[in-house]
């Protein structure tokens, strides 16, 4: 009877396998009609739900793609020199890499932002740091140009940047690396309780962008390593994670890892805002550029400025607490609803969450746990709202998908990881190839996410794609976040090493995207309004000729009584106005690079001709059918020589 | 050897020299320069046998949002003279008053071609080259140089249009 009974429930369960198998066999139909395949398969002629930026990390750019395709649309030249456009080789922009340290034609760019306004992405702007010569870009998102860029005195090292607050009110630059506060010559190993850490606070105008840096605080000579803002409950006060408490100036692999406990730094920037406005801090002494580009005059101005005003955060009660946070962390981010402050211990395995709650509570309760240069440390316990056990290793950064979830990059074990904010346990976990920095979920730093990808960035290809030589492009993957379980998605090369990206809707950008620049809305001082206003100018050895281009000819294209010795201007102006019909211009042995100019627009490339000779120049960009045909000729005399200047078209 | 040398530097500067200033025009080699006759097969129409810049076609509107206008006996001189100046500005870089050039003069236009067609062809060559049949045939006849879109609004077309009338 038993016997009989045991045989009966194996024959049920039998049942229930294979009905739970016909089950599952429907829903991997189910999975088959949205396959990976279909889910990033954007098909021709259609576009793209997502626009994702992503830092171009050593090439110094910010790199435009598609999402969920994977497709790259433009790369944005920012604090490199860009051969393609003739971004840093035009005249009109080469003010824009102009430092205190003379023209830097590179940087690292590392953490693009977008502009917000309540907490959510405006697409006004989209901000970059410059890691290496502190410099902050701001680039707008109707033209995708760079329109701006601020040299960060004081700084070194530009890591903790750009991130911005709530409305835009400011973008903030962190240094990583402290220095002395003024520069000057002394001993590296007097560094400890000398050098300090520079924290920028750079306003946005919120008509034109503009930016002004309104203060630095400067803080104790620690490493500042990431930042992010308070939103919402939060708004008002700025998050910096740091390492190298120790304040080690030797073998920071060692040194730097001393301590278990290092700190986030919470800085209530109103409060120092205000200090500031009533007079406070300290005018000192400075010299750092800011260019901006002029969208009507085509032209880019540097200006040295000489002064910033710096703060002293323990002079100002209640504007700067640490909260203790193991293991050297490095990401900072704050939750949509602005409660949590997230921090990531690099050498961890656990996720470390403080309360914003709390930490008002112990700031209130005065539960602080001794100092460091006189800024109270709170205790750990008071301010902690819990960990995360992730049994990754090495987490790196958090974003959150709106829908409750967290996000969190583990680099050493090579994973995201998904676990609900609150109860802090994990939902799921899927590997990444390989060694994963950031991650990115399309307002996904910001009070609104859009939480339907995420896009991991690699630091590490390997085998993902066809091998070509010891350099490769990194690996991006993309996940549907969509459901309970992430899902492996795509697999997508990227354009020099993204560290932070930044995504948003579609239809945020692409209705107000500029097609042309008007004609006659041009201010350039070298246009060439019109083709009977082309001519050819000599004073002295300088020649500036005004030159207009349609498809598909110059006027001028003979030009007689250029010297050998002569500076010779070309001031191109582009008089189409039709959409995606730019013109370049090149001429042999330019020691520049060519220019690509924009529909209206004017640009200006230097060539000094060293050889007697009749030099051929032409249009870059295949333009119509008689692109070929988009040439003309340079008659280049000796020095001495008295052949008159003339210029002509179809003579 | 020396002097062979020398006399040789010295044929060679005296070429140098020679070099300098105007040369002397050369013609051009010399071929038949005249067009080879095109077979046109029978199913064109009668309309290639007159050149499309020649042809008349006051009854075509073109294609184009452009569908009816009448205009005034009287030219409205001060439209006239804002066509005349986005004229100047956007499209004398391929057409001249005084001479063919990359387009057709725009004088004696209006005797050829109806208002709308000429404003449809202003606001939206692309479309016209594609199917109007005169379009392409000026496209061909004027050796493929598309005509750019300039961009303008029925507005500013309408007062080149005004201009074209004082030509």
């Amino acid at each position: 009877m038993i016997k009989i009974k045991y045989s009966a429930l194996a024959f049920l369960g039998l049942v229930m396998v294979f009905t739970g198998c016909n089950d599952a066999g429907k829903s991997s139909n189910g999975a088959l009609s949205s396959s990976a395949a279909e889910k990033v398969y954007v098909a021709p002629g259609e576009q793209d739900e997502f626009y994702a930026f992503l830092s171009g990390g050593y090439s110094g750019n910010l790199t435009v793609y598609g999402l969920p395709s994977g497709r790259m649309f433009k790369e944005i030249p920012v604090f490199s020199q860009f051969p393609t456009s003739g971004y840093g080789y035009s005249e009109e922009t080469k003010p824009m890499l102009n430092t205190s340290f003379g023209f830097v034609p590179w940087d690292d760019s590392h953490h693009p932002d977008i502009s917000q306004t309540n907490g959510e992405l405006d697409g006004r702007w989209i901000f970059i740091n410059g890691n290496n010569t502190p410099r902050i870009a701001r680039i707008s998102l109707s033209t995708f140009e760079t329109e701006e860029i601020m040299e960060i005195p004081n700084s070194a090292g530009n890591h903790s940047s750009s991130f911005i607050t709530e409305n835009t009110e400011y973008v903030v630059a962190g240094t990583r690396f402290s220095v002395p506060v003024p520069q000057r010559d002394m001993p590296i190993n007097e560094y400890k309780g000398n050098f300090k850490g520079a924290l920028s606070f750079i306003s946005v105008a919120p008509d034109d962008g503009r930016l002004n840096l309104e203060f630095q605080v400067l803080m104790p000579g620690f490493n500042y390593d990431l930042s992010h803002p308070g939103r919402g409950k939060s708004h008002g006060w700025f998050f910096f994670s740091t390492y190298n408490t120790e304040e080690a100036n030797s073998l920071l692999e060692v040194m730097a890892s001393q301590n278990d406990k290092d700190f986030i730094a919470a800085i209530n920037w109103k409060k120092i805002e205000e200090y500031v406005k009533n007079g406070g801090g300290t005018k000192m002494p400075a010299n750092y550029a800011h260019n901006v580009y002029d969208e009507e005059t085509h032209t880019g101005t540097s200006t040295m400025k000489k002064e910033v005003i710096t703060v002293d955060p323990t002079k100002i009660p209640g504007s700067v607490y640490f909260l203790p946070t193991p293991k050297s962390p490095h990401g900072c981010d704050v939750d949509p609803t602005g409660q949590y402050i997230i921090g990531s211990g690099k050498l961890s395995a656990d996720i470390t969450v403080h309360s914003f709650d709390k930490m008002l509570a112990a700031i209130e309760g005065e539960k602080f746990d001794g100092e460091a240069y006189g800024i109270p440390i709170l205790k750990f316990e008071e301010v902690l709202a819990g960990t995360v056990k992730s049994g990754g290793l090495g987490p790196l950064h958090t974003e959150f998908d709106g829908q409750g979830n967290a996000y969190t990059t583990f680099f050493i074990s090579s994973e995201v990881v998904k676990w609900n904010v609150g109860s802090w346990e994990v939902i799921d976990r899927k590997p990444t190839y390989y060694s994963v920095g950031h991650l990115m979920i399309p307002g996904g730093n910001s009070r609104k996410p859009f939480g339907k990808y995420v896009v991991a960035m690699n630091k590490i290809t390997k085998d993902r794609y066809l091998p070509t030589g010891p350099e490769m492009e990194h690996s991006a993957q993309i996940y549907d976040i969509s459901g309970e379980k992430m899902e492996l998605i795509y697999d997508f090369p990227t354009h020099g090493e993204p560290h932070y990206a930044a995504g948003c809707p579609a239809e945020l950008l692409a209705p107000k995207s500029q097609k042309i620049y008007r004609l006659d809305e041009n201010k350039h001082p070298y246009a060439t309004p019109t083709p009977d206003k082309a001519r050819v100018e000599r004073t002295g050895n300088e020649v500036h000729v005004y030159m207009s281009t349609i498809r598909s000819h110059f006027t001028p294209d003979n030009i007689e009584g250029i010297k050998v010795g002569d500076k010779v201007y070309f001031h191109i102006t582009n008089h189409e106005q039709d959409f995606d019909v730019p013109h370049g211009f090149s001429i042999i042995g330019q020691n520049t690079s060519e220019i690509l100019v924009m529909p209206g627009q004017t640009k200006t490339s230097v060539w000094e001709p060293k050889k007697v000779g009749v030099w051929p120049f032409y249009c870059t960009d295949f333009c119509s059918a008689l692109h070929q045909e988009m040439q003309g000729y340079v008659r280049v005399s000796p020095a001495n020589s008295n052949i008159e200047l003339s210029w002509t078209l179809g003579e | 050897m020396k002097s062979i040398l020398k006399s040789m530097a010295l044929l060679f500067s005296l070429l140098l020299i020679s070099c300098g200033g105007k040369e002397e025009k050369k013609e051009g080699f010399s071929v038949d320069r005249s067009k080879a006759p095109e077979q046109t097969s029978e199913v064109s129409s009668e309309t290639n046998d007159v050149p499309a810049s020649q042809r008349i076609t006051l009854d075509e509107k073109g294609v184009g949002q452009i569908k009816e206008i009448t205009l005034d006996p009287q030219i409205d001189t001060e439209m006239a003279a804002a066509g005349e100046a986005i004229f100047k500005t956007n499209c004398t870089a391929c057409h001249k008053i005084d001479k063919r050039f990359i387009g057709p003069s725009p004088r004696g236009i209006l005797e050829r071609r109806s208002p709308e067609w000429i404003m449809n062809m202003i606001l939206d060559p692309k479309l016209m080259t594609e199917q109007d049949r005169c379009a392409k045939d000026l496209l061909i006849e004027f050796n493929g140089a598309a005509m750019a879109n300039q961009n303008l609004t029925v507005e500013e077309t309408r007062s080149i249009l005004e201009y074209y009338r004082t030509l």
